[in-house]
C-alpha cells in the first residue's frame, strides 16, 4: 500500500475520489481550499466533476440536488462559510439525503481568524439549524483518520440515510504527514429505492420537506427521531488510551485529542494515573465510553479549542458524578501538552504526590 | 527519538521547501514526521515560518513549545524565534541578514553567511540549502544521504537545479565543519 506525503485537505480530496464521490459542489474559503483546489487538478480524471458554485449557499443545494439523484456527493467550507451552508444542511436532513459536509473549523465568531479551532461543536453536534435534527460527526485526528473517516463517512451517509460533517480544523487541513491510501475495504450495496431519477414505468416519487399537517409533521419529528436514536445506539466511536486503570481522564477529540496522548504519556512517566478518552463520533456522543469510569475515575479534564462546549456532554455522560473540568485555547492557538499536565496537577492537587 | 526543527525567514527565502526537503527525506527513511506551516493572512509579503517534526515512534503532539533546532534567515526571524530553542539546542543564523548582538549562551549558535555564500554560487535564493547544509550534522535522523536521495527526487523537473542545491548544502556542510 502506497505511503504518501500529503496535506490534510489534500487527503480528503483524495478519499472522496476512492470513496467513489463523483461531484463536488463548493466555494473556497480558508483554511479548507486544498480540498477544492486538489479536486479540481484530481477529480476530472477519475471522472468525477467539480464545480465553484456562486456562493456557500448555492454549493450546498447543488448537493441536495445530485443526493437526490443518488449521486455520492461532497462539499467542504469553514466556519463561516458552514454557517451559510445550515439552511441547506437542515433541508437535507429532513429529506434524509446522504452527502459528506466537511468543515475545517477555524476560530470565530464572526470573520473570526484562519488558526484551528473547536468552536463549532455545538452547530456540529446539536442540529446546526433550523429544526430539531442531527448529523453524524466525526472528529479526525491524524492525517490516517482524515483519509478512513473520510471514506467512512460516505458509508455512513449512505447507510443511515442521512449528512455525515467531518470535523477537521485548520491545523489538520494544513499540516502534511504520511498516510497509507489504503484500498477501500467492500462497502455493502445501499437502497437506493427513493432518489429520483426519472419515472417512467414506476410511480412517481417526491422528495420533499414540507408537512401538510401537524399531524404529518409529528409522524415525520417521530420517524426521525427513531431514526437518531438508532444511530445513537450503534455508531458510537472512541478511542481509550490508558483508560483502564486511569485515576483521572482527559477527554479531548481531533488535534487537541493527540495532543493530550503525549500528555498522558509524561503524566505516566512521573507516576501519575492520567489516561485519554478520544470521542470519535461527537455526535452520536459516545456516553458508552464512560460507563465505566463514571463511578471509578476521580475527576475529568475536557481538553477543547473553545470556551467549553463538550464539556456538557461528558458531564451528562458521567451525570455529575465528579468534578468535571476545562482547559481551553481560543483564537486559532493550541495547548502544548506540558501545560495541559500543570493544569491537571494543579486542579487536583497532584504536584507533590506527582514528584515523590 | 525525535528531530523537532523550526524554520523561519522572509516569504520568497525558500522556508516552506526548506522544511519540505527534511520532510521528504524522513518520508524516505519511513520516519513518522509532521510539516506545519504557518498559514494565513502573514504570509503575503511578512514573514513566513514552518516546522518539521521527525520521529522514529509514532507523533502524538503536534505542538512543538521548544524546538531541538532551528534556521532563521533573517533579522525578524531571529528575534521571534531564538528563545524558542530548548537549552542544549541549536540555532543556524544567516549572518548576511541577522547581526547579533546578545546572545543566549546555553545553546550552540551557528552564524554563517549564507546569503554570500549563495551570491558566489551564483544564485541567491539557495541561502536555505546553505543553513540546511550547517544544520544536518547537528540532526539525529536525517543525515546528507537521505537529503541528496530527496533532492533528486525533488528537482526531477528541473534536473539542472540539482547541482547547485547539493553544493550549496555541501558550503553549509564544511562550513560548520571548519
Amino acid at each position: 500500500m502506497e505511503r504518501v506525503l500529503m496535506k490534510g485537505n489534500e487527503i480528503i480530496g483524495e478519499a472522496a475520489i476512492r470513496s467513489g464521490c463523483k461531484l463536488f459542489f463548493g466555494y473556497p474559503i480558508t483554511p479548507s481550499t486544498e480540498v477544492i483546489e486538489y479536486l479540481s487538478a484530481n477529480f476530472p480524471r477519475a471522472g468525477g466533476t467539480v464545480l465553484q458554485a456562486e456562493d456557500e449557499i448555492g454549493a450546498i443545494n447543488m448537493c441536495y440536488g445530485a443526493s437526490c439523484t443518488g449521486a455520492r456527493v461532497m462539499t467542504a467550507s469553514s466556519s463561516p462559510g458552514i454557517s451559510l451552508k445550515q439552511e441547506g444542511i437542515s433541508y437535507s436532513a429532513a429529506v434524509e439525503l446522504p452527502m459528506v459536509i466537511v468543515n475545517v473549523n477555524r476560530c470565530g465568531p464572526g470573520l473570526g481568524g484562519l488558526g484551528p479551532a473547536q468552536s463549532d461543536y455545538f452547530q456540529s453536534t446539536k442540529g446546526g439549524g433550523h429544526g430539531d435534527y442531527r448529523v453524524i460527526t466525526l472528529a479526525p485526528s491524524t492525517a490516517q483518520e482524515l483519509y478512513d473517516f473520510t471514506m467512512q463517512a460516505f458509508d455512513l451517509a449512505d447507510k443511515h440515510r442521512n449528512p455525515v460533517l467531518i470535523l477537521s480544523d485548520g491545523f489538520l487541513g494544513q499540516t502534511m504527514e504520511p498516510v497509507v491510501l489504503k484500498e477501500r475495504p467492500k462497502a455493502p450495496e445501499y437502497d437506493k429505492s427513493w432518489i429520483v431519477n426519472g419515472s417512467k414505468g414506476r410511480e412517481k416519487r417526491i422528495l420533499a420537506s414540507y408537512s401538510l399537517t401537524n399531524e404529518i409533521g409529528e409522524k415525520n419529528n417521530l420517524y426521525w427521531e427513531k431514526k437518531y436514536n438508532g444511530i445513537q445506539e450503534t455508531e458510537q466511536q472512541w478511542e481509550e488510551f490508558y483508560a483502564e486503570d486511569a485515576e483521572y481522564l482527559l477527554v479531548s477529540y481531533g488535534t487537541t485529542g493527540r495532543i493530550c496522548k503525549s500528555t498522558v504519556l509524561n503524566a505516566r512517566k512521573k507516576g501519575i494515573k492520567l489516561g485519554l478518552i478520544r470521542p470519535i463520533t461527537l455526535w452520536p456522543f459516545p456516553d458508552k465510553a464512560f460507563i465505566p469510569y463514571k463511578d471509578k475515575v476521580k475527576g475529568m479534564v475536557t481538553v477543547e479549542l473553545n470556551t467549553g462546549q463538550m464539556i456538557e456532554d461528558v458531564k451528562l455522560a458521567v451525570e455529575c458524578k465528579m468534578p468535571v473540568h476545562l482547559y481551553r485555547r481560543q483564537g486559532g492557538m493550541l495547548p502544548t501538552e506540558n501545560e495541559i499536565l500543570n493544569y491537571v496537577e494543579d486542579k487536583f492537587g497532584l504536584s507533590k504526590e506527582g514528584e515523590a | 527519538m525525535m528531530d523537532k526543527v523550526i524554520i523561519a525567514g522572509f516569504g520568497g527565502q525558500g522556508v516552506m521547501f526548506l522544511g519540505k526537503v527534511l520532510a521528504y527525506a524522513g518520508m524516505g527513511s519511513d520516519l513518522d514526521l509532521l510539516w506545519i506551516p504557518s498559514y494565513g493572512p502573514e504570509m503575503r509579503g511578512g514573514t513566513a515560518n514552518c516546522s518539521v517534526i521527525l520521529s522514529d515512534e509514532e507523533i502524538n503532539s503536534p505542538v512543538i513549545d521548544y524546538s531541538d533546532a532551528a534556521i532563521v534567515l533573517n533579522k525578524p526571524a531571529y528575534d521571534k524565534f531564538a528563545p524558542r530553542v530548548k537549552p542544549g539546542g541549536v540555532l543556524i543564523v544567516n549572518s548576511s541578514l541577522a547581526k547579533l548582538e546578545d546572545v543566549r549562551d546555553d545553546i550552540t549558535i551557528v552564524q554563517i553567511p549564507a546569503t554570500e555564500m549563495a551570491n558566489e554560487l551564483g544564485n541567491t535564493s539557495i541561502a536555505n540549502m546553505v543553513c540546511l547544509g550547517a544544520l544536518l550534522p547537528s540532526l539525529n535522523l536525517v543525515d546528507y544521504e537521505k537529503v541528496e536521495k530527496t533532492m533528486d527526487k525533488l528537482t526531477k523537473k528541473r534536473p539542472q537545479l540539482l547541482e547547485v542545491n547539493l553544493t550549496a548544502i555541501n558550503k553549509g556542510i564544511s562550513f560548520v565543519n571548519e
